[in-house]
């Protein structure tokens, strides 16, 4: 277990060398002046667009994204509990761009997968070789009557980092004390699945600091979720009978709800908290679905080796979006998934059969100022997903809390690298 | 945990009304083996009953495929105010009732 830290460290290392010995090749026999278009600056895209100009100098790298800031979802919950400011957040793609990718700052309005061409909102056509996508989610709303747009104003659902974020905290700040706040969280596959529980615990730490006789109610379409364990037993010792969950099997599945009257609706009964944090079912970004890149769930099959969509050719699509299997939809996913699915064109471009990649995702959580835990897991393909492979680690339930600050420390430490990675 | 049961407690005579119960249950299938081989003997909920003013008016019989907490949702005409008794009877004796009260006019 104390090598834990290092062999982690090993394993992203192991992602950007593999990336870097495949890339070498290529620049001797490169072709002239192939193009790819990344949509989406995030974790996924941001990464995929820098390993490319990275991996082969030559290429045309264009990043489309409208949003000129990106605002990071790990470390979000930390915002929500006023531990952490949003610019601590924010990142943009000037490094990127100094690198030589050409970033637009434009929505992608329709894809031409026969032509090989994104259209932007403001009219201007660019054809690609080869197609990225990296939207990110997009809310299920038709799978949560009664919540939309316009409901999220009211019951936010900070699942997407920004405005929302700074919402659900303005809503905390101004609660009396002695109020309610229910966390409303859909059944998998969503976007960071261990994330409503860790904003669970933060949301707990910051009403026990300021608001001492309120609760957190959890509302689950879950029975088991992940690193249920740690958090649970971290509940218990933190914050005693602040945070009730009903699951699944007693009834927690929230099946509508009704922001006139900020009611959530169960398949057992209704629920009016002071503040209700609503995280609806997701799906793939809009403009996957718009490049017609998804299937019925929703989501983008793809070929786990390339990346490449099992639906349109030359269209790759990484991150959240994709039915990835075991490999969970995080931040850390992503840009493994940009990183190997970089290498992966650049070795489509040069005529090579691509490798295998084995991806590495970690995720912590902090449940507390100094208190974290975290789940590292290594995935290869296996057949149409990802499967996980041996090598994972979760930290240890029974542990001094030496270790859950050490872990704490060390999740700050991984969110400046992977930032630094992607965009600094 | 006793069952959870979702009756709308007012109607319209005539209405259609739904009908949810679930209850928490292993419903242990009976095919599996512990760790040094043994079977684990089966204990599920065999049947289900829901009455309406002492008239059943729906059954299920369950087996080992359903799965644990088993969840039930039906439908029927709201007739008459009473009382809406439900009976879950399976393996080794298991034996829980509920019951919810509805209001006709």
């Amino acid at each position: 277990m104390t090598t834990r830290p290092m062999t982690r460290r090993t394993a992203v290392l192991g992602i950007t060398a593999a990336a870097a010995t495949l890339a070498r090749p290529s620049l001797l026999r490169a072709q002239s002046t192939a193009r790819i278009v990344v949509v989406g600056g995030g974790f996924g895209g941001a990464a995929c667009a820098r390993a490319l100009k990275r991996m082969q100098a030559d290429l045309q790298v264009i990043l489309i994204d409208p949003n000129s800031v990106f605002t990071a979802c790990p470390f979000s919950n930390e915002v929500i509990a006023d531990l952490r400011d949003i610019e601590a957040q924010q990142f943009g793609h000037d490094r990127l761009a100094a690198e030589g990718v050409t970033v637009i700052g434009q929505t992608v309005t329709t894809i031409a997968p026969a032509q090989r061409s994104v259209m932007t909102a403001d009219g201007v056509a660019l054809p690609y070789d080869r197609l990225v996508l990296s939207p990110g989610i997009d809310f299920h709303y038709e799978a949560l009557p009664g919540y939309d747009e316009a409901a999220s104003d009211k019951m936010p659902h900070a699942w997407k980092a920004g405005a929302q974020t700074l919402l659900l905290r303005r809503q905390l700040e101004a609660m009396d004390d002695g109020g309610t706040v229910a966390l409303a969280i859909p059944a998998n596959p969503s976007r960071c699945p261990p994330a409503p529980y860790e904003r669970a615990s933060l949301i707990a730490h910051y009403l026990k600091t300021k608001k001492p006789r309120s609760k957190v109610l959890i509302l689950d379409a879950k029975d088991n979720f992940s690193q249920q364990r740690l958090f649970e037993k971290a509940w218990k010792e933190l914050y005693g009978d602040m945070i009730e969950r009903i699951g699944l099997s007693q009834g927690g599945r929230v099946t509508s709800v009704d922001p006139a009257t900020k009611t959530i609706v169960t398949e057992f009964g209704n629920y009016t908290p002071d503040i209700a944090n609503v995280i609806p079912p997701q799906r793939a970004g809009h403009i996957a679905e718009i490049a017609g890149a998804t299937d019925a769930t929703g989501w983008c099959p793809i070929d786990p080796v390339t990346f490449e969509s099992k639906l349109v050719e030359n269209i790759h699509v990484i991150g959240d979006a994709c039915l990835g299997g075991a490999i969970p939809k995080s931040a850390s996913a992503a840009s493994a998934q940009g990183k190997a699915c970089a290498a992966a064109i650049v070795g489509l471009l040069a005529g090579r059969t691509p490798q295998t990649p084995r991806l590495t995702g970690i995720c912590y959580n902090t449940v507390a100022p100094g208190y974290g835990f975290s789940l590292a897991g290594n995935y290869q393909p296996k057949g149409d997903i990802f499967a996980e492979v041996e090598g994972g680690t979760t930290s240890p339930v029974d542990a001094p809390r030496e270790l859950r600050s050490r872990e704490a420390a060390e999740a700050e430490r991984w969110f400046q690298t992977i930032t630094a990675d992607t965009f600094g | 945990m006793a069952a959870l049961i979702n009756v709308p407690s007012k109607a319209k005579r005539g209405d259609i009304i739904e009908i949810r119960t679930l209850t928490s249950h292993i419903m242990e299938t009976g095919f599996r083996h512990t760790m040094d081989g043994a079977l684990v003997p089966r204990d599920i909920i065999t049947s289900f009953t829901c009455s309406y003013n002492g008239t059943e008016i729906f059954r299920a019989d369950l087996f080992p495929a359903i799965a644990a907490n088993p969840y039930l949702s039906f439908f029927t005409i709201a007739r008459e105010s009473g009382k809406l008794e439900f009976e879950w009877i399976g393996d080794n004796g298991y034996a829980s009732t509920a019951s919810a009260s509805i209001t006709v006019e």
